[in-house]
């Protein structure tokens, strides 16, 4: 490892360039490969240590599949995920699984994503067991530790997932991650199945295991609340890319790409008087298996200038650390 | 789940009433006669009485002077007390015909079906585990030529193969010709090579529906997001495999193949025939084509049986195997 990697690696945990994944589309009889869907198309950030990115965008964006194919449950087409100072994608299948106690996922939905004929207990300590982190002797009052941490009680490890609700369900699979003891968790929008009372539980657990354990996650949401509440560092992304990225007061204090601000006008206020400014989109989103020339954004823009529908738009710093990709911002122009 | 299970008999009795009712009517309607064909054998000999005065007497003897219905209702009271009456065709009584021969098919059946089993179970694994590749469409193909080639096909191939031109295997029949005078061994090692091609043929018809069906239901288990969560915590592929994605794959399976054991004492009447098998099967071909009343009556009442004991039994493992429909 080099000098600037380790320096680098010591304050960001996870860093993430261009990053591409392409799905293929076959057609025809012999199935040939007639085009891609470009649900992640270069895509870059990094996350510091023991703080939270939130990766807000419309549904079919890229969020998921992003979060998915840092983990490697997917295999990127391109670009480079570096975990920690180690380029992930080159381990192999076997360092690969020792790698996963570390980055563990939390899904979006709590029902499908147990295993339903396995009781909870052996969900939550399986793979700490299997990869060795506790001892057989101590395996039953560890899984109590990590059942209590998430607000589960002991007598529960012997039920199946099927008795328990959407919220308790949903403390399962963080329990079932933290019993890896993790240092980053993608959370794939964790709490969009769960009604709202039991989202800020969610949420607030997120938070303080984060705190106890100094956890760094990368927070994937379309509810720009939560997204405020949780995230240090905000992504947003339209169509496969990052088109805005810094901390998470700058850019609800002063969103500069149409689309975040587009975005965070749809932000519903608790208070009836005040009148909102929404900027409506036109259009629905451009399919990602044919997206639109130059920024990708220019069909729906509101300010699209001619050079948008042409050219793509490089990422300027228009504050420290605050990044967009959007042609108004040229400061040549 | 004793009120599910009382009801579901309950419900059973009324479905056998109206299946033995719509069974006897055909085998009343159907051309073959055995009155008729005995009362021409017997007019035919030298100096006997005239067909129609034959006929009249054994209609009379057999009970089939009657209505349908009251025909019927005459095999319904016996038959409810258990007294099936003797096979016309066999002479001899029913249930003591249907005990000689009912074993030769349940040994054809068992061995054929825990074959089909260990077949093509792993096969339908492997074909979903390895989606769209090479032998995922070998495995598929070679199903399907077996699901859709009919049973008598295969039999003659076999034959022709093996008996005719290889002369490895003996042409049809259990047991060969001095089967009396071999050592116990002997017998069964007879009797193994004589139900080599029978096996084979059942195994190759019936193994691929049981194929496509573990595959389907695999496919489905592993694109599920909880196979998701077991890579994601790094769990190895073998446990992926077997511990989270056969088990749920059980479910149905265990349920499909709990429900087709009943099915072993049901007899496998066309490739019975074509070995010329003494088992069930074929002891009721002869019966049916020979217009024995009692005893193809005996045979399909009691293969209605076996299908509501099937659907019941089914049903019964499906709570047992998920413990979703368990606790409720």
């Amino acid at each position: 490892m080099s000098q600037q990697a380790k320096a680098a690696s010591s304050e960001y945990l996870l860093e993430v360039r261009d990053l591409k994944k392409y799905f293929p589309i076959k057609g025809g009889l012999f199935s040939k490969v007639v085009g891609h869907v470009k649900a992640v198309d270069g895509v870059s950030f990094k996350i510091k240590r023991g703080t939270t990115m939130g990766l807000v965008g419309e549904s079919g964006c890229g969020k998921s599949t992003t979060g998915r194919t840092i983990l490697r449950l997917m295999e990127k087409t391109s670009g480079d995920i570096i975990y920690d100072g180690v380029d992930i994608s080159s381990l192999s299948k076997k360092e690969m699984r020792k790698m996963r106690t570390k980055m563990q996922i939390i899904f979006q939905d709590p029902y499908s994503s147990l295993s339903p004929r396995l009781p909870v207990g052996e969900i939550i300590g399986e793979a700490a067991r299997e990869h060795g982190i506790v001892s057989k002797a101590d395996f039953d009052s560890y899984l109590d530790k990590i059942m209590s941490e998430c607000g589960l009680q002991s007598f529960h490890k012997d039920r199946y997932p099927h008795e328990f609700s959407g919220g308790q369900r949903q403390r399962i699979c963080i329990a079932r991650a933290l019993a890896l003891n993790p240092e980053f968790i993608v959370c794939d929008e964790p709490v969009s199945a769960l009604d709202v009372s039991i989202q800020a539980q969610i949420i607030n657990l997120l938070k303080s295991l984060q705190k106890e354990h100094n956890l760094t996650y990368l927070f994937i949401s379309h509810d720009l609340s939560v997204v405020e509440h949780i995230s240090d560092t905000i992504g947003v992304m339209y169509l496969g890319s990052l088109v805005e990225t810094g901390d998470k007061e700058d850019i609800f204090r002063n969103p500069l790409h149409p689309y975040t601000q587009a975005l965070f006008s749809a932000i519903p206020m608790p208070d009836p008087d005040i009148k909102m400014q929404r900027i409506v989109l036109e259009g629905s989103i451009p399919s990602p298996a044919n997206p639109p020339k130059g920024c990708k954004f220019h069909t729906r823009c509101q300010k699209c200038m001619e050079c948008c529908k042409t050219e793509a738009p490089a990422t300027y710093e228009v504050e420290p650390g605050h990044f967009v990709s959007c042609h108004l911002y040229d400061p040549e122009k | 789940m004793w009120k599910f299970v009382v009801k579901r008999l309950l419900l059973s009795v009324v479905i056998l009433f109206f299946v033995a009712l719509i069974l006897y009517t055909v085998m009343r309607c159907i051309p073959t006669s055995f009155v008729d064909s005995m009362a021409r054998q017997l007019s035919m000999q030298p100096g006997a009485k005239s067909f129609d005065d034959w006929k009249a007497q054994l209609t009379q003897v057999y009970g089939l002077d009657g209505t349908i219905l009251e025909g019927f209702f005459k095999w319904l009271s016996h038959a409810a007390r258990g007294d099936f009456g003797d096979s016309w065709y066999y002479t001899i009584p029913v249930v003591e015909k249907f005990k000689e021969v009912i074993w030769n098919s349940f040994i054809l059946g068992s061995i054929a079906f825990v074959l089909e089993l260990v077949i093509a179970i792993p096969l339908g694994i492997l074909a979903a585990r390895k989606q769209y590749s090479g032998i995922d469409y070998t495995v598929t193909v070679v199903a399907l030529i077996g699901i859709s080639l009919p049973t008598f096909f295969f039999a003659t191939l076999l034959k022709y193969v093996f008996s005719i031109k290889l002369e490895w295997l003996e042409l049809y029949g259990l047991v060969s010709r001095y089967y009396d005078q071999l050592s116990p061994l002997g017998k069964m090692l007879d009797m193994g090579e004589h139900l080599i091609m029978p096996v084979a043929t059942l195994v190759i018809v019936s193994i691929g529906s049981l194929m496509r069906y573990t595959r389907t239901n695999m496919l489905e288990v592993m694109n599920s997001d909880f196979i998701r969560t077991a890579r994601a915590k790094g769990l190895s592929e073998k446990t992926v495999i077997n511990k989270h994605a056969f088990r749920n794959t059980l479910i149905p399976i265990v349920t499909l193949v709990g429900g087709s054991l009943p099915g072993l004492f049901a007899g496998a009447m066309i490739t019975e025939q074509l070995f010329q098998i003494p088992g069930i099967g074929y002891t009721s071909y002869n019966a049916m084509t020979n217009g024995d009343i009692n005893f193809y009556m005996f045979y399909s009442v009691f293969l209605a049986l076996l299908t509501l004991l099937s659907t019941l039994i089914a049903d019964i493992l499906y709570a047992v195997v998920d413990p979703r429909v368990r606790i409720s």
